[in-house]
């Protein structure tokens, strides 16, 4: 069976020796999240502003604003670690910037495969993948993903799963 | 249920009218049909204390308005409320017990039950990852057992309770044989496999063990303590019993109930598997067929430590019971786990690599007690400074591995390994060197991948490919 990591996986750092494919998010997901961001703490900035009796109205709605601004960024650097690789036997998935995680989850122990979008994700054209193992622990999830993708990888994920099937 | 379920061929075989394979005619009228079985006569009568409880607990909850109630009720009225609760509780008693049958076929255990809703379990026999059958004291004296297959998903429900007792051991020793892969027709006859004794637990030794855990003394002091201090501060009854109450019950369950539940361990081993018998007034039997086993662990207090003792425990998906031995010897528990993980022997202390020494920053003591080794069939971690802790999980168990570091770690160059078997128990790896960790992943992945292809099928006894052929990897 061919391996996506052969022995020469231990190159100091693991990735270097065999760097993956990796495939990044589509930048709706960042769209999105931006847009929300904006839309909410924009409100918040408003009525911190506007209405009378909250404590100086001009500071609270620039702290809102600058709330908005530090989160934008966030957003970025956090959709920009998102990152998932398809190898010979098993899925890849990295994220996060502070809190880096990295699973691994071979395609032979997937039980289920799932492909939810919610009413703003569908308005983005957005899906999300999530990958359910025997372990409820186990947390595989790709968000933000191309419908069309999406259900291509749903498809690749049960096939290569039935065929490498492995159970409990 | 999974993509591993898909099995063409033994899908064939189910004599199953209830079933229709989409696209084709249901497989029927060629077989007689199951012979469907009710539950023993005196199943009506376990739910028999539930309304006398129910009252009593509302009694307890509210003390004064249950007093005013009892006295404006009238003789009469009592009498009444008896004529109609009592056959209203016996009829649905009656009736739940009319409708719920069970049935054994080839490929599963059917049960059928629900007057209203109806409701109807089937539970795959290869898919079987243990088998309880327990006799609560009560049961005992009526002569009756439950029997419940623990499999992913299975609700409390979904056990046979009550069955008679040598019915239930008949059937364990038959849904076993079936589920091993017997031929079908053989499954009737193969009868209990011979088990042979592995560990007997002593009774003192349970006694003086449950006496030096920390865990008991603090429960039976703060029983003894805390509610002469309640009383001393409120002067109030009630209160005072509301706090004693559940402080007294949690120490007599912590220490008699923990003795009364261990004693006469029985640890045997036989064909079927694993299997353990356990207690004092509820007697309980488990048999875990071979390769169930999800990770092991081996916990050791600190004043266990002077006598060589461990408690081991297990995890097999979907049980509740988690204890495969609640003490015993270090060399006993040892040999038990070689037996239980065939082939993986209990990585030494001195084998362990601990984490590199600027992980004190991380977990200031904590780190020195941390240590972790991977063997040809383990993965292996150590935590737990004062009562250490080793979990053992088989490469082929593991169903996902992640890695984890936050801004803290990431300053000090460290990172977890966590390992996430299918018994929803996760063995981690702290503070690994991140460049370690990484590989570490890469090749943890690699080995719980091959790692399968020397585990033995769903079905043990099973011989030739059609039965082995779809659990091998690749």
């Amino acid at each position: 069976m061919e391996t996506g990591s052969p022995e020469d996986g231990r190159a100091a750092g693991g990735e270097a020796g065999v760097e993956p494919v990796w495939n990044a998010l589509p930048p709706g997901l960042l769209r999105m999240r931006r847009l929300l961001l904006v839309v909410w703490l924009g409100l918040l900035a408003l009525v911190a502003g506007l209405v009378p009796g909250l404590v100086a109205g001009a500071a609270w709605s620039a702290l809102a604003l600058a709330l908005m601004a530090w989160g934008w960024v966030l957003l970025g650097r956090n959709w920009r670690s998102w990152r998932y690789a398809e190898r010979a036997d098993d899925l890849l998935i990295s994220r996060g910037v502070l809190w880096r995680e990295e699973t691994v989850v071979p395609y032979g122990r997937m039980q289920l495969v799932e492909v939810t979008s919610g009413p703003v994700e569908r308005h983005f054209g957005l899906a999300t993948v999530q990958l359910h193992t025997a372990a409820a622990t186990t947390d595989a999830t790709i968000p933000g993903l191309d419908p069309a993708e999406a259900e291509r990888l749903r498809d690749r994920l049960t096939e290569l799963g039935e065929a490498r099937s492995a159970g409990l | 249920m999974t993509a591993a379920d898909g099995r063409p061929t033994q899908d064939e075989r189910v004599p199953d009218g209830e079933r229709a394979i989409p696209g084709g005619p249901p497989v029927t009228e060629r077989r007689p049909s199951v012979t469907e079985r009710r539950l023993h006569p005196v199943t009506p009568l376990r739910r028999a204390w539930a309304p006398v409880a129910l009252l009593a607990g509302w009694a307890a909850h509210d003390p004064d308005q249950a007093q005013r109630q009892l006295s404006r009720l009238t003789t009469t009225a009592l009498l009444l409320a008896l004529a109609i609760v009592v056959p209203a509780a016996a009829l649905y008693g009656f009736l739940s017990w009319w409708f719920t049958h069970y049935a054994v076929t080839d490929t599963e255990l059917r049960i059928r039950t629900g007057l209203l809703f109806r409701r109807t379990a089937h539970i795959r026999l290869e898919r079987i990852q243990a088998v309880d059958v327990t006799r609560p004291l009560l049961a005992r004296i009526a002569g009756v057992a439950k029997l419940k297959l623990d499999v992913i998903g299975t609700a409390k429900k979904d056990e046979l309770a009550f069955l008679g007792e040598d019915h239930a051991r008949a059937l364990r020793a038959e849904l076993l044989a079936r589920a091993a892969g017997f031929a079908p027709r053989t499954a009737h006859e193969v009868g209990e496999a011979p088990a042979r004794v592995l560990v007997r637990v002593p009774a003192r030794d349970i006694a003086v063990s449950l006496l030096l855990v920390g865990a008991t003394w603090g429960s039976l002091a703060s029983a003894l303590v805390v509610p002469p201090l309640v009383w001393l501060a409120t002067h109030s009854l009630w209160t005072t019993l509301a706090v004693a109450v559940p402080l007294v019950g949690g120490a007599v369950t912590g220490s008699a109930g923990r003795f009364a539940g261990a004693y006469d361990w029985t640890l045997s081993e036989s064909p079927d598997g694993l299997r353990i018998d356990r207690g004092l007034l509820d007697r309980t039997h488990e048999t875990v067929p071979p390769g169930r086993v999800q990770t092991v662990r081996i916990t050791e207090p600190l004043l266990w430590r002077r006598r060589g003792w461990v408690r081991v425990g297990l995890d097999v998906a979907g049980s509740s019971n988690s204890l495969l031995l609640p003490v015993a010897p270090r060399e006993v528990a040892e040999s038990v786990i070689a037996r239980v993980l065939p082939e993986a022997a209990v990585p030494d202390a001195a084998a362990l690599l601990r984490p590199p020494r600027r992980a004190g920053w991380c977990a200031p003591v904590r780190w020195r007690a941390y240590g972790f080794t991977v063997t040809e069939t383990v993965f292996a971690a150590r935590h737990g400074l004062l009562r250490r802790r080793l979990a053992l999980a088989p490469h082929a168990k593991v169903q996902s591995v992640r890695l984890t570091q936050g801004p803290w770690r990431r300053l000090w160059g460290v990172a977890d390994v966590h390992v996430d078997t299918g018994a929803n128990r996760t063995v981690t790896a702290r503070l690994r060197d991140a460049g370690e960790a990484a590989w570490l992943l890469a090749a943890q992945a690699d080995r719980s991948r091959t790692g399968r292809g020397a585990a033995r099928p769903d079905r043990w006894m099973a011989r030739g490919p059609s039965a082995a052929g779809p659990d091998q990897d690749g």
